[in-house]
């Protein structure tokens, strides 16, 4: 029988993110006694990444905002796939969701009036990111960690959860190891909150970390909970393409938002030449316009640099493909050229922009005061992920609860730039309440033995094997799979040649080995956390194959139009009594007439 | 294409050595990139730690050719290629494998601190006001990524090993964040001078210098908290030099 350590708490948050750390921040305020683990050390997740802000319809900058508004906005960019009720709740909660950060001690930037500044971000009607120049996923983490180790959390730092742990239908805990020591860990709990993040380590352009090897989505989908709407991936048009070793990094859409143009190899602004009917009203139809919307002008429409990500992704790769892209095999993102509009833009830029300025001088010896960048379409974000109820964020398992990217629902088909950092605060707050108020309601569960053991066992056979194959190369194979055969523009044949694939590396983990020790051993680890992303992999792959239309982040290359009857439903995965992977599709909820008046009225 | 050799040491806290590793290099690769390679191929169990590889989540944090650095933002064509790039954990922290070390300690300093306390809201709603030039002061400091380098090099911990009585350049920059926020009304000059140790720093620059996000800790963090310890405590010092020095002078008489 394997030894490991036993954890007790009423609330176990698996992720310490932005959703996570807001979700034990609410549990812990309800009164249980909360635990966090994490993969990585306190304050390093993926949301310390982001960049561009936090949206939420506080009106300060412009006061025709409002909920119904930015309600109205989720909706059309997730091409109505949404779940209404929470794209309800996100945007009238968002504000006071942003307020409460500061008062934990976060600074936005300020209006003149000193409030919190809000910037245009894509797919937003009005400027809507409350930010800190383009580092707001810091700001937000560190605000929410400060704030956290006062709260009485305990904090499990470097383990990693490799199973959830059940008692009849509901989950008591979870089962997993420390990275320093590889030993086992098992934490008890009443409820368990999932805030695990996304996918991205499954393709091989990325701007994802290591961490997003879709853990949370796999746990919750082999303890019997259902994933929704797993073919939207989001594509975010500009990540780095030159040179190679930083292809995919993000280049924030805040560039865009400043006045950033996009332009071909002829330097034609490609972008206005396809702007879809959806969005025509609210677009501008010359240069001119445009720039006046980024610098704040009302009566002027947003620039076609600023439509959803899918439209923008998709138009690069068009220019691209048609031979008008950059010497690199991107296009180029032009912030230099306001320097014709402005007389400090150089200084304007770094202060706007610091982490890009940055981020090009040390890592592709360009400065973007006075060069375009080269950029293309990057693996970025999940929208799909682990369904849950829209009030609790309780998955389809009692007990089981998720928030933040493993989340789905909110975003629909396509996810609005900064609409996730909101969706952490909300829904992340939501969980963790829901999560409290369910382990005060409940005993604690009884943990199998036999199922721990087994767990165990299972996880150190690739020790068994120190001659088998590297995981890391293991990986890198998936990763070219899924980026050529599944990647931003889809069809059936390759996506039938994938699932063959993803079934061969399958075969390839089972015989894979891992050298050396326990003691933090990133073989092993990488052996592990592949087990999840193929699985996560082949569900991407099967809604892929089932939406047989083009809608948001889904591109098919052979049904390339809209389908009105499957733009009606959703696509759930579980797993089936014989073990292998279902699909169903679910019809949309029917829309409450309130709302249905708000979209109306936003049209 | 280019070959580079990196020495990079493997072992743990019961001991270890360097070893090389031969490795072909590409364009506008980073040290990180290098070690990824060497772990994918050539050592699966090469301990390291990293997340975001953009030089944003301080993870990444090593001594490259005995400089402390950002593995990730460190750019091979910046490090001269024809003797080995040696590449080691970060000394003042205990060590867990080969790159990585234990800073935990970090976390523990930082619970200690007093947190942020707001003052009232400035408006019945609830909300605050700030206006730009309050808030870009202490937006310097929320810049820190927590790498822990400057924490690294400060000889007061490095050589002197005073973990107990002083908690280090990271956690100056973060008291000094607290202090000057605009909203915050916290006391936390006493804890400065006693718990915190501020006066073991005698500002040599060392934690500037390294400092990724070009963060001015000692002028703009450490100085004017040391100010404020002097002014409550040894102001009689003040009245007495005042006449005699300069306000500069003084400062270096203080620190010395
Ligand atoms: C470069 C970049 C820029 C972005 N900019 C913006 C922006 O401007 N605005 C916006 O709204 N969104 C932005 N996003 C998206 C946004 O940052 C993410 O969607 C969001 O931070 C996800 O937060 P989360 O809390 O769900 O997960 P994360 O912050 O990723 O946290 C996941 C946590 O789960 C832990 N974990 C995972 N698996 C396990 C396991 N098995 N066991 C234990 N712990 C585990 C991890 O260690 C981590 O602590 C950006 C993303 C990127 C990459
Ligand atoms: S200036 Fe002070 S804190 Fe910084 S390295 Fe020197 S002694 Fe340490
Ligand atoms: S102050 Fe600078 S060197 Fe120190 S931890 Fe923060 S970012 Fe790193
Ligand atoms: S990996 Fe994040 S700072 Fe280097």
């Amino acid at each position: 029988m394997p030894e490991y350590q036993v954890h007790e708490h009423d609330v176990l948050v698996i992720g310490a993110g932005g959703a996570g750390l807001r979700a034990a921040i609410a549990a812990s305020a309800a009164g249980v006694s909360v635990g966090i683990v994490t993969k990585s050390l306190l304050g390093k997740a993926h949301t310390v990444m982001a960049e561009g802000g936090i949206a939420a319809a506080l009106a300060n900058v412009d006061e025709r905002d409002n909920w119904k508004v930015h309600f109205a906005d989720t909706m059309r960019g997730g091409q109505y796939l949404n779940e209404p009720r929470m794209a309800q709740i996100h945007a009238q909660e968002a504000p006071d969701c942003v307020r409460e950060l500061e008062a934990w001690g976060a600074v936005f930037d300020r209006t003149a009036q000193g409030k919190i500044l809000q910037r245009n971000f894509g797919g937003h009607k009005y400027p809507r990111l409350a930010h800190v120049g383009d580092r707001t996923g810091l700001e937000m983490i560190r605000t929410l960690q400060d704030y956290g180790i006062h709260q009485g959390i305990d904090v499990h730092m470097e383990c990693v959860v490799i199973t959830l742990l059940k008692d009849g239908d509901r989950v008591v805990g979870a089962f997993g190891y420390d990275r320093e020591r590889g030993r086992f860990q098992l934490y008890h709990a009443r409820a368990v909150v999932l805030a695990t993040g996304g996918i991205g380590r499954a393709y091989k352009i990325t701007s994802n970390s290591w961490e997003y090897t879709a853990d949370g989505l796999a746990l919750a989908y082999r303890a019997g909970a259902e994933l929704k709407d797993m073919e939207f991936v989001q594509f975010h048009p500009t990540g780095m393409v030159w040179p190679p070793s930083v292809r995919g990094i993000l280049v924030t859409e805040g560039v865009r938002g400043e006045g950033g143009t996009l332009k071909n190899k002829d330097g034609r602004r490609f972008m206005f030449d396809d702007i879809p009917p959806l969005y025509k009203n609210q677009t501008a139809d010359n240069a001119e316009e445009g720039w006046r919307y980024t610098q704040g002008d009302r009566s002027a429409r947003r620039p076609p640099e600023l439509l959803t990500r899918d439209h923008v992704a998709r138009a690069i790769v068009r220019e691209v493909r048609e031979g008008r892209g950059s010497p690199h095999g991107g296009v180029f993102l032009d912030i230099a050229w306001i320097r014709e509009k402005m007389p400090h833009s150089a200084e304007h830029i770094k202060r706007k922009l610091p982490s890009m300025y940055h981020q090009f001088k040390q890592l592709a010896d360009i400065d973007i005061t006075k060069e375009p960048m080269e950029v293309g379409p990057t693996t970025h974000y999940v929208m799909g992920g682990v369904r849950v109820h829209p009030e609790t964020q309780m998955s389809t398992v009692p007990g089981l609860f998720a928030a933040g990217e493993c989340a789905a629902g909110l975003h629909g088909a396509n996810r609005l730039g900064g609409n996730s950092l909101s969706d952490l605060l909300v829904f992340g707050k939501r969980a963790g309440a829901h999560a409290a108020a369910f382990a005060q309601e409940h005993q604690a569960g009884q943990v199998s033995a036999e199922e721990v053991g087994a767990a165990a066992r299972q996880a150190l056979e690739p020790f068994d094997r120190p001659s088998g194959e590297s995981p890391f190369l293991i990986q890198r194979d998936l990763q070219e799979t899924m980026q050529d055969l599944v990647g931003i523009v889809r069809r059936e044949e390759d996506m039938h040649r994938a699932l063959e694939v993803i079934e061969q590396l399958g075969e390839r983990r089972r015989r894979a080995g891992v050298v050396g020790n326990r003691e933090y051993n990133p073989g092993w680890h990488t052996a592990l956390d592949l087990s999840n992303l193929l699985l996560i992999s082949e569900a991407i792959t099967r809604a892929a194959i089932e939406r047989k239309e083009s809608r948001g982040a889904h591109f098919r290359d052979d049904y390339p139009g809209r389908d009105d009857a499957s733009g009606k439903s959703n696509l759930i995965i579980r797993q089936g009594p014989d073990g292998k992977m279902q699909i169903a599709r679910k019809p949309l909820p029917e829309l409450p007439a309130e709302l249905k008046q708000i979209v109306e009225e936003m049209k | 294409m280019a070959t580079a050799t990196f020495r990079i040491w493997r072992g743990d806290s019961g001991g270890g050595e360097f070893r090389d590793y031969s490795l072909e290099i590409s364009p506008g690769m980073v040290v990180l990139d290098a070690v990824h390679e060497i772990q994918a191929k050539q050592a699966q169990d090469l301990a390291v730690r990293w997340n975001c590889k953009v030089g944003k989540c301080g993870s990444c944090s090593a001594e490259i050719n005995g400089m402390p650095k950002l593995m990730c933002m460190t750019r091979l064509n910046q490090l001269p290629l024809d003797a080995p790039i040696t590449v080691q954990p970060m000394r003042t922290f205990p060590l867990v494998k080969d790159l990585v070390t234990d800073v935990s300690w970090n976390y523990e300093v930082k619970k200690k601190i007093k947190p942020f306390k707001p003052r009232k809201p400035d408006f019945p709603d609830g909300t605050w006001r700030m206006v730009q030039e309050d808030v870009d002061r202490i937006q310097e400091f929320h810049k820190c990524i927590e790498c822990f380098l400057c924490q690294n090099v400060c000889h007061v911990l490095r050589d002197h090993r005073l973990h107990q009585q002083f908690v280090g350049p990271r956690f100056f920059v973060y008291v000094a964040s607290l202090d000057m926020h605009p909203m915050d009304i916290e006391d936390r000059v006493e804890e400065l001078k006693n718990a915190e140790g501020i006066g073991f720093c005698n500002i040599t620059k060392c934690c500037t210098k390294v400092c990724p996000e070009e963060i001015r800790i000692t002028d703009n963090a450490i100085i004017p908290l040391k100010e404020r310890v002097v002014d409550r405590y040894f102001d009689f010092l003040r009245i007495g030099f005042s006449r005699l020095l300069g306000r500069k002078d003084r400062r270096a008489l203080r620190n010395r």
